[in-house]
């Protein structure tokens, strides 16, 4: 059984880890690094409860090797919030009522948090398309659109 | 409804932002799986490919050495505790894990404990069992035959397939109003087997402290109390005694109905835990939730109706075969196997009606559960709304003048249906209108006209529901024998702020803001420094969850009478203070003043402070209430749903273009949550229109096992919904709530069905079964030669 | 789900890489943007002793017009296609199967080459790539060697791809004036495979003619499906709408589809008709047709 000294960075801390060939960036995160904001809900790719950025794209941690984050930036839900802080769209989600049982909301903020990064005025459409790899079986999706977009206008204002 | 109090108090009415919501966000709910023990192990389950077998051995040589493998547990293993079998809710039997044959496929088999989830896994390969397949029941209707297999050779006496013939209403006045009536209809409708797949699966941590002889369970339950009773009733013999059992159930990512049940994962985990005396967690993978969890529906449903040509309806009768798999382990109350299903009347004054449902066995997981909904109420609504329309297609009548013509009038409440249940309170023609006018109802039927002319499909489709919740009455309703009360324990601190503690749980719900908005609309105690509880069997009072949409009409009235409760006492201790007398006293939130003197007054922050500082002479100090609320009537909220879809000529493709939804679930709490629980339903109510379904091929096999195939709505499928209200008020309910959580999924799936419906009807379809396929809807197009 | 145990390589350099491929042979899988490969690893559907991540060899990704090709590196991701204002603008087709293929996260991972490598008849790209006659750069311990992409698929799951061999690029002929094209993909909801679809590239003639027309199938077979026939039958003939329908039944007669979830082999075969005759229309309206 191989193992792999790695370095990982997440939500700018660098952490210096001794892992399996096999082990997945989600358990890395949760088990190890005690992360546990990135969730699991699915195993095969369809849920993204275990959204992450990998150097600011959007990923499903359930489907990639913690060994394939070796000297990558990580960011996860628990580095949103800077200084105390809330991020705008932690303040949309708060505001909107963009979550119910909490489940996918961080794998939902993490994939929005990129897509505002790309794109400043999202559509409805652009939102909802967004969000299709994030499954969430409690809000409907209404508010969640609607706190992205409260973000991306929060957003506007600061810029 | 204008709130009554300052958005500074919170109380109902005010679109509160949640209170729970600042751990979510950040990334710090706690879920079960967050929760790691000192020295805990890891559990993984073997499961059966086979959907009937018997177990020849198994073998677990090869587990036990992989590295990291402590043990393998097994039918044999707990029969040596009389643990191999356990009770379910409905008093039927279900195995934790077998020591002779397996009856679904999934089934668990055996469990290997390891130091890590890894070699667990590892282990769960490397177990080795020999199987001799049996014959598999699949089809409920051949389990029915003569020479169907017996199912459960375990039950001595048990000669064929049948659980349970239930029935209600007028048998001969039905047939009698059949038989005389000048029109009636008829329709088979499946409502299929459908899982709710919470995001968050199921799991565990059991951790058995041999020192003190204490059982902690940290779980995923919708209902942690009524486990608590469950598991001492089941393994009191071994030692588990009630007050040495803490269920805690944390965060919960989604419950709907499924984590109500007490899976063998749990009692398996527990089991380990005690023998080797380490905390063990198990929790299932996403696989192992949609294959061998409990499911919902799975009702074979025929629907009749009888009429006058006028439209005007006069009898109704249902007959259903219920596939509940190799066990009865539904979850019901006690005297209800086919839970709430004599809803069926709906909204309309039906004089007569007749319903039976029979439960069978299969080859398949058990269940009976909801799927956010309460107890069988969806199947109801939706045979009854599907053969409305089937009516108005046979007279036709527009489906909207029918429902207007037959809606048990306003005055007519409370209002006594033919099978048996008094409708608390209901405007139904004023919510359809509302709908209607929403969505511009004849505006559509025009375009659908003009486009019906050229080719186009195009349908409207109307769903005027009754939901029946808030179960419930202590003379009808238990489970196991406990009553279906719930509770709020309320503790008013010295400085006015307070903590409110509760039997139920929520998942997502929003308990932690609308119970304190409740205690806050009672008591005027800001609902930010009321602190709610739940979850934890050792803090919170006994109560029997939260399902079927039972918070708010149950325990959020527990909350409110208990508030109650608080302000008899501040009102002596303020009649005390202000040296007046009780008489003399007025209420108006927050304070109690003299009457005609409102400057000599008393805040409810100043009277708890003088309830432990300066309280009345022979009175007990503190200022804490406690209620077990019984509710006197169940809670019937309503609504007209209103849903407009295209449909693609070429692949058969439905999109709902519009979909308007007027709930009317009583007086708000908060306007926000109740928006977002609407929301939610409609797209788990959708889903089963048009998506999830799990069937199972003739051998057993299940087909929509992971999430490849079993298919959740996204953002993209789902509509964006047009949400508004109604407020009938419930007369019996402290607050005049009636609860919401279920009414969209109840409500939205003959909506959609009868949309779809709408419009294929000009070309003579009366019915599709959901969830319609696209290539349900292409084999209609090209059969009627209309296909592109 | 946890994966059985296996090791891992991260080669710097693509000979790097061959010579761990070479030494591992059938025991070894490249690991690309690993969309599909881990999930088969995960479920325990297959099973490696070593995987061979080619993430970190440089000079992978790359989406440029160079001569006659577009040429893309194998390890461009989806989302850096679907992203390319190239793409969208010249190869529409591209830029419509990179949207819809599984859902955007997935995406960010999957690469164009493991699409293609992977030899799933449900992927998007093969028959994207078909349609328009693109060839595929196989590099083995030997060099590099040009593929054709219609002998590409040989069978389910099944590839020209020795063990040996990365797929480093993909050369997709530069489209000459008044070309378009167009992938239409019947899906039950967004991040599944095609209940079936068909990828079009169509150039028209000076007289309104179709010169050339590319036209193949998605998931209703046990490879992708080139419609050679339909293709045939186009040339020379102008695109109206009832020998672009004519097209269509000539596709469908290509498909061989097996039932599941998604549909009969009745259903997905006249998909297939339905799709492709969309496609065709679009693409031609796309070429400049209408």
């Amino acid at each position: 059984m191989a193992t792999h000294d790695i370095r990982v960075t997440v939500n700018g801390t660098a952490y210096d880890a001794q892992v399996e060939s096999r082990l997945l960036l989600v358990h890395l995160l949760r088990d190890q690094l005690r992360l546990t904001g990135t969730h699991i809900g699915c195993d095969t790719t369809h849920c993204g409860a275990c959204t992450v950025l990998l150097d600011g794209q959007p990923v499903k941690s359930c489907t990639v090797l913690a060994v394939q984050a070796d000297g990558r930036q990580i960011s996860t839900v628990e580095g949103l919030e800077k200084d105390g802080k809330l991020h705008p769209l932690q303040e949309g989600f708060w505001e909107k009522h963009g979550l119910q049982c909490g489940y996918c909301t961080p794998g939902m903020l993490m994939t929005t948090c990129a897509l505002l990064t790309r794109s400043k005025n999202p559509s409805e459409a652009e939102i909802r398309e967004a969000i299709s790899g994030n499954l969430c079986r409690c809000t409907g999706y209404n508010n969640i659109v609607k706190a992205v977009q409260f973000a991306a206008e929060r957003l506007g204002k600061e810029a | 409804m204008q709130p009554r109090t300052t958005p500074e108090v919170g109380g109902m009415g005010h679109s509160m932002k949640r209170k729970e919501d600042p751990r979510f966000i950040r990334g710090k709910g706690n879920y079960v799986d967050d929760i790691v023990l000192p020295g805990m192990l890891w559990m993984d389950i073997v499961r059966s490919p086979f959907a009937h077998a018997k177990i020849k051995s198994i073998n677990t040589e090869k587990a036990l050495k992989v590295p990291g493998v402590l043990a393998v547990i097994t039918g044999e293993t707990l029969a040596k505790y009389n643990l191999h079998w356990m009770p379910t809710l409905m008093s039927d039997t279900q195995m934790v894990l077998p020591t002779e044959k397996v009856m679904y496929q999934a089934q668990e088999v055996a469990a290997v404990i390891a130091t890590s989830r890894y070699a667990a896994a590892d282990g769960v390969d490397a177990v080795e069992v020999d199987y001799e397949p049996l014959p598999v029941v699949v089809d409920p209707f051949k389990a029915l035959e003569p020479n169907a297999p017996v199912l459960r050779t375990d039950k001595k006496d048990k000669k064929d397939n049948r659980i349970f013939h239930w029935e209600a209403g007028d048998r001969a006045g039905t047939e009698k109003a059949f038989a005389e009536a000048e029109v009636t209809v008829k329709q088979d409708l499946y409502i299929p087997r459908i899982h709710v797949a919470s995001i968050e699966t199921c799991g565990c941590i059991a951790d058995f402290d041999r020192v003190n002889g204490k059982l902690t369970v940290y779980m995923t339950t919708q209902a942690p109390h009524a486990i608590r009773t469950v598991f001492a009733l089941v393994a009191g013999h071994v030692g588990l005694s009630e007050e040495r059992i803490r269920i805690v159930s944390p965060d919960i990512g989604g419950g709907f109905g499924g984590k109500v049940p007490v899976y063998p994962g749990y009692v398996i985990a527990v089991a380990a835990s005690v023998v080797i005396g380490k905390p063990v967690k198990w929790i299932e993978d996403r696989m192992e939730n949609l294959q061998a969890d409990s499911f919902a529906r799975d009702y074979h449903i025929t629907a009749e109706l009888a009429a006058k040509k006028d439209g005007t309806i006069t009898a109704l009768r249902m007959k259903t075969l219920a596939d509940h798999g190799y066990t009865d382990a539904a979850a019901n109350p006690s005297k209800f196997p086919a839970g709430l299903f004599s809803i069926c009347t709906g909204s309309y004054d039906v004089k007569k009606a007749f319903v039976e449902v029979d439960g069978v066995y299969t080859n398949k997981p058990p269940g009976g559960i909801a799927y956010r909904c309460s107890f069988r109420v969806t199947e109801a609504v939706h045979a009854i709304e599907r053969v409305t329309d089937v009516l108005a297609q046979q007279l036709k009548m527009d489906p909207a003048e029918l429902r207007m013509k037959n809606f048990i009038p306003k005055e007519k409440f409370p209002y006594k249906s033919a099978l048996g249940w008094e409708y608390d309170s209901g405007d139904y023609p004023a919510a359809l209108r509302l709908a209607m006018d929403k969505i511009g109802y004849h505006a559509l039927r025009k375009e659908q006209a003009e486009k019906r002319a050229r080719g186009e499909l195009m349908g409207i489709g109307i769903s005027s529901f009754t939901e029946i919740l808030g179960a419930g009455p202590s003379k009808q309703f238990d489970i196991l024998g406990i009553k279906m009360f719930d509770s709020c324990e309320l503790r008013i601190h010295p400085t006015g702020k307070a903590i409110a503690r509760f039997g139920t749980k929520s998942q997502g719900q929003g308990h932690e803001t609308t119970y304190a908005q409740i205690i806050a609309e009672e008591l005027g105690i800001p609902a930010s420094a009321v602190q709610v509880e739940e979850g934890d069997t050792d803090t919170a009072p006994y109560g029997l969850g939260t399902y079927a949409s039972r918070s708010t009409p149950v325990a959020g009235a527990a909350g409110a009478l208990a508030a109650r409760k608080i302000r008899e006492k501040a009102k002596k201790i303020a009649a005390h203070l202000l040296e007046a007398s009780e008489e003399d006293l007025v209420w108006e939130t927050g304070k109690f003043s003299v009457k005609g003197a409102p400057s000599r007054s008393k805040t409810i922050q100043e009277i708890a402070f003088a309830a432990y500082t300066n309280h009345p002479p022979g009175m007990e100090a503190g200022l804490e209430a406690v209620n077990y609320y019984d509710p006197p009537n169940l809670t019937f909220p309503f609504g007209s749903y209103i849903c407009v879809v295209d449909i693609d000529r070429g692949t058969g493709m439905v999109k709902i273009r519009r979909f308007v939804a007027v709930d009317d679930c009583g007086n708000i709490i908060n306007p926000m949550i109740v928006d977002g629980q609407i929301h939610g339903g409609l797209t788990m109510g959708m889903a089963p229109a048009l998506l999830e379904e799990i069937s199972y091929d003739e051998n057993g096999n299940i087909q929509g096992g992971s999430f490849m195939d079993y298919l959740l709505p996204t953002a993209v499928e789902s509509p964006s919904w047009e949400t508004y209200k109604t407020v009938t008020p419930s007369p019996h309910h402290p607050l005049g709530a009636k609860g919401v959580g279920e009414s969209a999924t109840v409500g939205a799936p003959p909506a959609i069905a009868n949309a779809v419906v709408d419009a294929l009807a000009h070309l003579g379809v009366k019915h599709v079964d959901i969830p319609i396929t696209p290539e349900k809807v292409w084999r209609i197009l090209k059969e009627k030669g209309v296909a592109e | 789900m946890i994966p059985a145990s296996f090791d891992y390589h991260a080669p710097g350099t693509l000979p790097e890489a061959l010579a761990l491929l070479s030494k591992y042979g059938d025991d070894a899988k490249v690991l690309s943007g690993g969309q599909s490969l881990l999930p088969l690893l995960k479920l325990r559907l297959g099973q490696t002793g070593h995987l061979i991540d080619i993430g970190r060899i440089p000079g992978l990704e790359y989406i440029r017009e160079e001569g006659d090709f577009l040429r893309i590196g194998g390890r461009t991701r989806e989302s850096a296609l679907e992203s390319s204002d190239l793409v969208r603008t010249r190869y529409p087709i591209l830029h419509d199967t990179a949207k819809v293929i599984a859902d955007p996260l997935v995406r960010n991972m999957a690469t164009v080459g493991g699409n293609l490598a992977h030899g799933d008849p449900g992927n998007d790209h093969p028959a994207t790539m078909l349609a328009l006659g693109a060839q595929v750069v196989a590099t083995g311990p030997k060099g590099e060697r040009v593929i054709p992409i219609e002998q590409f698929f040989l069978g389910l799951f099944r590839t020209a791809l020795r063990p040996d061999e990365v797929l480093t690029e993909i050369q997709i002929p530069v489209p000459p004036a008044r070309s378009g094209g167009a992938y239409l993909k019947l899906e039950r909801k967004v991040g599944d495979y095609a209940t079936a679809a068909a990828a079009a590239q169509v150039t028209l003639g000076s007289g309104g003619t179709v010169e050339r027309a590319g036209l193949a199938l998605t998931n209703v077979g046990p490879t992708p499906i080139k419609a050679a026939d339909a293709e045939k039958f186009l040339a020379g003939k102008r695109p109206d709408a009832a020998t672009l329908g004519e097209a269509g039944q000539r596709a469908a007669k290509a498909a061989s589809p097996s039932a599941d979830r998604r549909g009969s082999v009745e259903y997905k075969r006249e998909m297939a008709r339905v799709l492709a005759t969309r496609a065709l229309r679009l693409a031609v309206e796309r070429a400049g047709g209408r």
